[in-house]
């Protein structure tokens, strides 16, 4: 079993006491930053502490990300380049249709009013996840953060949950694959989807593509815990009007969109 | 049991059968290993259809598998003595054909190597998981319903065998069509008229293939089938034929009237491409209209050839709808922002192309080849052929029953 097989229900009191005293903590710092705004980010950042090696990931955490589509522009790529590079999703296909894409750059328009936004799409992390339940061996799993991964050691490749998906959140790999990040397994055969960077979130750091946005100054994309009331992003959402994709479904997302 | 003695050119032709159907197994192997060891890249499937020819193949030949065994049932389960000697028969094809579709499903799986997984971790909130427990019990029931009805002192169980192989086959058909009707995302699934649709499509489509087997085996041994047997079964299948349509008709007036998708019903019957094109000739007039027509004709049931032209047409007709509901149901963009147009690089709001490439219609052949190689086999060495005592049948006074 892989270290990111990890789904235990029951986490340890001492962890969640623990994070309750570092979310508390951050709060504070929150408090104090609040005014000026500009340290949003670190509070944000305060609030994703690393996962030691070896403890669970905990049930009291729901990460979570909001995307402002006001603030994406259709022409800009930045959250898909950075998604390749750190997972590195490199290989070249002959046939795009075959390759994969854990996120990729949706352009809508309204039919009636000819309004358009732009917004990255990913596996939006259900709370209920549809691809977890039909998945025939359990390797489509919901950790208990609320990541949706799929073990590549177990999945066989019958691409069920890509017909549960109703995101088309999820690629399958139709060819052998070379030159991989060894903290991010893929593999021929298997079906994969965006991992929230998980990798990098259990070391305390954000997904590649909400850093690089950031970074480069467009702030379309937010990630957090939505359980804290003390996170930016859930202060975000308890504010401001955030939809979720097809909401019908009640799959409860963990990826939430503001401005469409 | 009777031994049966074969000429020198019968002996042959056994051989050559079975070479045939070794060959194109084999090749159907091959055509598997290819695609997995370079990646479905050299399938015609992609991210958007990735479900393509060979679970055509397979989801058909596991459909029919349940319908096929339906001959038994009405024979013991029902107590109707014209379908009673066909039982041995039926629950072979039964057998065999889910070894078949099995073959074709898990061969086209991203990693067959792990095959062993998908039996050993099973996940029981999917239906998929179900399937696991499904079909090797079908296996071992319908095995031991052969054995009773083979082994003179097993005859006492074959009733309850029988019932017990009835009932958990139609679970097993329900279990099959709710790999769809549970999808939730798709416009073309997401009902639950498909439970039983997929019931009686097994009916019709493991009738078709019963009759084939059995017109066969009947030329083989230059016999003939007694008329009053062959009205039977013609009037069966036709029966099979129409509640097939029934609920075709009822499952896309569902989806327009109550569910709404009118875009996606206006895709699969007139703007389609080839959906509509295989649902309106191959299923509606290749595999409905005219069977029925060959089936009800004063002029022409009657004539040799008519029934198996029927079995035949309904088959291929099967192929089609399933064609038309699996590729199409997938070719179909999934409607994420309702009221929008969308566009991205991963081909949002774009209809699905695909083609099969020659390695998938080789592993689904290779299927049909199991099949049939099993089916040579079987009934040579088992000597299935149905026997009708008619002048037996008659004294007991329901040879019509
Ligand atoms: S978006 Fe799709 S892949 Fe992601 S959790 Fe939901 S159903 Fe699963
Ligand atoms: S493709 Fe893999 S992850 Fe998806 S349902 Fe099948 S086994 Fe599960």
């Amino acid at each position: 079993m892989t270290e990111r097989n990890q789904t235990e229900k029951n986490s340890d009191k001492s962890t969640a006491a623990r994070r309750n005293f570092i979310g508390a903590v951050a709060a504070a710092g929150g408090l104090a930053a609040i005014a000026p705004g500009i340290h949003l980010v670190q509070v944000s950042q305060a609030n994703t502490p690393p996962r030691p090696a070896g403890e669970a990931a905990s049930k009291a955490v729901r990460w979570g990300m909001l995307i402002d589509t006001t603030k994406c522009s259709s022409g800009c790529n930045d959250c898909v380049t950075a998604c390749a590079t750190e997972n590195g999703i490199n290989e070249t296909v002959k046939d795009a249709r075959q390759g994969s894409q854990w996120i990729r750059k949706i352009d809508i328009k309204e039919v009636k009013t000819g309004r358009s936004h732009s917004l990255p799409m990913m596996c939006q992390h259900c709370a209920n996840p549809p691809c977890v339940d039909v998945c025939p061996t359990g390797a489509s799993m919901k950790r208990a953060d609320g990541i949706v991964l799929v073990d590549r050691h177990i999945c066989i490749g019958c691409r069920y949950c890509m017909m549960a998906c109703p995101y088309k959140a999820r690629s399958f790999v139709h060819q052998p694959l070379t030159d991989q990040n060894p903290e991010v397994p893929r593999g021929q055969g298997c079906v994969e989807s965006c991992t929230f960077c998980v990798h990098r979130i259990d070391k305390g750091q954000q997904p590649a593509c909400v850093e690089t946005c950031t970074k480069a100054g467009h702030n379309a994309m937010l990630f957090g815990d939505l359980n804290d009331p003390n996170s930016e992003i859930a202060r975000r959402v308890a504010q401001v009007t955030t939809t979720q994709v097809r909401a019908d479904l009640k799959l409860d997302l963990g990826v939430r969109y503001q401005g469409i | 049991m009777k031994i049966e003695q074969y000429t020198p050119a019968e002996e042959r032709l056994f051989y050559i059968l079975l070479a045939f159907g070794g060959l194109v197994s084999v090749i159907g192997l091959g055509a598997a290993y290819y695609m997995e060891h370079f990646g479905h890249v050299v399938s015609g499937m992609t991210n958007q259809v990735f479900w393509g020819l060979p679970h055509v193949f397979g989801i058909f030949l596991i459909v029919a598998a349940s319908g096929v065994l339906n001959v038994a049932s009405i024979g013991s389960v029902f107590g109707k003595k014209v379908y009673k000697p066909r039982a041995p028969l039926s629950g072979l094809l039964a057998i065999i054909m889910l070894a078949a579709g099995l073959f074709i499903i898990m061969l086209d799986l991203g990693r067959a190597d792990r095959v062993l997984i998908a039996a050993t971790h099973v996940n029981l909130t999917s239906v998929f998981g179900w399937n696991m427990i499904f079909y090797p019990v079908f296996f071992g029931v319908v095995g031991l319903y052969l054995w009773t009805l083979m082994d003179r002192r097993m005859h006492g169980y074959s009733k309850a065998v029988g019932v017990s192989a009835f009932i958990w086959r139609l679970a097993m058909t329900t279990g099959t069509g709710s790999i769809f009707g549970f999808v939730v995302a798709r416009q073309a699934y997401q009902s639950a008229i498909l439970a039983p649709m997929f019931i009686i499509m097994s009916f019709a489509w493991g009738l078709a293939v019963f009759l084939l087997v059995q017109r066969s085996m009947y030329a083989w041994n230059n016999m003939e089938l007694h008329p009053s047997v062959r009205q039977r079964l013609k009037n069966l299948l036709a029966i099979f034929i129409a509640a097939v349509f029934y609920f075709v008709v009822v499952y896309h007036l569902t989806n327009i009237y109550y569910a709404k998708e009118t875009a996606f019903e206006h895709f699969i019957l007139v703007s389609g491409g080839i959906f509509p094109v295989l649902f309106w000739g191959g299923y509606i007039v290749l595999g409905t209209l005219l069977p029925l027509f060959l089936l009800y004709h004063p002029a022409i049931w009657p004539k040799s050839g008519s029934v198996c032209a029927a079995s035949i047409l309904t088959i291929i007709g099967g192929f089609c709808l399933l064609y038309v509901f699996i590729i199409g149901g997938q070719a179909f963009p999934l409607d994420m922002f309702p009221g929008m147009e969308v566009s991205s690089t991963f081909f949002d709001g774009v209809v699905g192309t695909y083609t099969p490439s020659l390695p998938e219609i080789l592993l689904s052949l290779g299927g049909l080849g199991v099949g049939f190689t099993l089916t040579v086999v079987g009934v040579r060495v088992l000597h299935f052929l149905p026997q009708d005592d008619l002048a037996k049948l008659q004294d007991a006074g329901h040879a019509f029953d």
